[in-house]
């Protein structure tokens, strides 16, 4: 019993350490000075600008990665092409690559001199340093997480329901949508909240395409970076209590999806053992 | 200096990691609900964000007086914050389906907690914790944000690779970031890789 406390204290000792205590003390920074600078902080355009951006970004990235997610997990789960499993492969590399090589690919291919980027920009479109590139390296990054959400919920409800709904003679579409589709619901769910965090958050891979130009591509991740820069501290802190903020909602979202998500899984298995 | 900082990261996180899943699952106690979601916080949190608290504790003007700032140490603290979830993520699902009974027979024929750990528990958590680790040493080759404010960037001493390639993408150098771009790329696919064969092998000892 005395070995089990131990476990436990030097655990939530270790979590303390690293995780609780550095959070708790950048509200206490933030608030230090009271509510004033705080208000001045949040209320200065650029910041005002920089919230909408990443809100901006967050809802152009978050729909397409659903989108495609959900068509991808389709493919991935129910059809057999050639090059299946480099596809498989291929999705997780966002996840396990670093943010500043997508940035530089992204500039490698449509900056000034690169493959798309003469092109582009001799009819007048900007890719890198403005608005489309951050999308592009926010959509990039969080790729892969609705396909790897909904592959494992479309492997356990496999296609008998399907197949029944289509010799009663449903269209394609109608199968789809009314039994795959809320099937798979809570999967998508959870992959959208896991796609927003990650996209509201995203600093690495917008930072080297965006310019960070204060006002016009500065999003609230960049915010932080660049007040802190500038020995803003205030600004800083309240940049990143916002982003904190913004995190605790996604992380309470992730636990009441998940609790859903089991709940459906055992549903689909005790069907199946039905 | 990347290779180093995420190898010890890795190792530190394999122990804790494996320690609080441990804690989670076996243990009961107030507010473990509560702890068990935090778990996920630094997945939420932006790491530039991540990068700032911890230097706000850890740093020049931190209420505790320990500086670590622009040192080794302060690379390893930030990567241990953000890979933090990895490892307990992908050892608790298994640690809760384990049977128990094992453990008890050992117990019952007289095996001391130590060894019933390492000799039975253990090797069924060793596919988990391998793949968590793997996932964790590519975040942390890769990781920038949260190392940015913190490491100071000091060539030869405290610059990762990323934060490396992003002063060269800076200074227009883009064929000497593209190398070491490359170079992390085939990382990420050879830790890819084997998490792909960590998993397999998980799924062969359930059979």
């Amino acid at each position: 019993m005395r070995s089990s406390l131990a476990l436990r204290t030097v655990a939530l000792g270790y979590l303390a350490l690293i995780l609780i205590l550095p959070i708790g003390l950048i509200f206490f920074r933030t608030f230090e000075d009271g509510l004033g600078p705080v208000w001045d902080a949040l209320t200065n355009p650029d910041t005002i600008h920089a919230l909408w951006l990443t809100i901006l970004i967050t809802l152009i990235a978050v729909p397409a990665n659903t989108v495609f997610g959900v068509a991808a997990a389709l493919m991935l789960v129910r059809q057999r092409f050639p090059g299946r499993s480099v596809l498989n492969a291929v999705i997780d590399l966002p996840f396990a690559l670093s943010p500043v090589v997508v940035g530089l690919a992204l500039i490698l291919v449509y900056g000034r001199t690169g493959w798309l980027g003469g092109w582009l920009n001799a009819n007048g479109i900007q890719v890198i340093f403005a608005l489309p590139g951050m999308v592009l390296a926010t959509i990039f990054v969080s790729l892969p997480f609705v396909v790897r959400e909904v592959v494992p919920v479309l492997r356990e409800i496999g296609t008998e329901q399907d197949e029944a709904a289509w010799t009663l003679g449903a269209s394609p579409f109608a199968t789809f949508r009314r039994v795959t589709l809320p099937a798979i619901r809570w999967g998508i769910t959870y992959g959208v909240v896991l796609t927003t965090a990650r996209a509201l958050g995203e600093f690495g891979a917008v930072s080297v395409v965006s310019g960070k130009i204060a006002g016009r591509t500065e999003t609230l991740t960049l915010r932080v970076e660049n007040e802190f820069q500038r020995f803003d501290l205030v600004g800083a802190y309240t940049a990143s209590v916002v982003l904190a903020i913004l995190a605790f909602a996604v992380v309470l979202a992730m636990n009441l999806f998940r609790r859903e998500t089991d709940g459906d899984r055992g549903a689909a298995r005790q069907q199946a053992v039905r | 200096m990347t290779f180093v900082c995420s190898l010890i990261v890795v190792a530190i996180n394999a122990v804790t990691g494996t320690l609080i899943a441990w804690v989670l699952v076996r243990d009961s106690f107030r507010g473990k609900a509560m702890v068990n979601s935090l778990i996920d916080l630094p997945f939420a949190l932006p790491t530039i964000v991540a990068g700032l608290t911890l230097l706000a504790l850890y740093g020049p003007k931190g209420p505790i007086g320990i500086n670590v700032a622009y040192t080794r140490a302060a690379i390893v603290l930030a990567l241990l914050f953000v890979t933090l979830p990895f490892v307990v993520r992908s050892v608790q699902p298994v640690l809760l389906e384990l049977d128990r009974d094992m453990e008890e027979a050992a117990a019952s024929l007289g095996a001391s907690s130590l060894s019933i750990f390492r000799r039975i528990v253990l090797p069924n958590l060793m596919p988990a914790i391998l793949s968590g680790v793997a996932l964790a040493f590519a975040r942390s080759i890769g990781e920038f944000g949260s190392v940015i404010l913190i490491s100071g960037n000091i060539p030869f001493k405290t610059e990762v690779a990323s934060v490396h390639i992003f002063s060269q993408i800076e200074s227009d150098d883009v064929t000497g970031a593209a190398a070491v771009s490359v170079l992390l790329l085939v990382i990420s696919f050879v830790s890819l890789l084997a998490i792909d064969t960590f998993r397999k092998w998980g799924s062969k000892h359930e059979e």
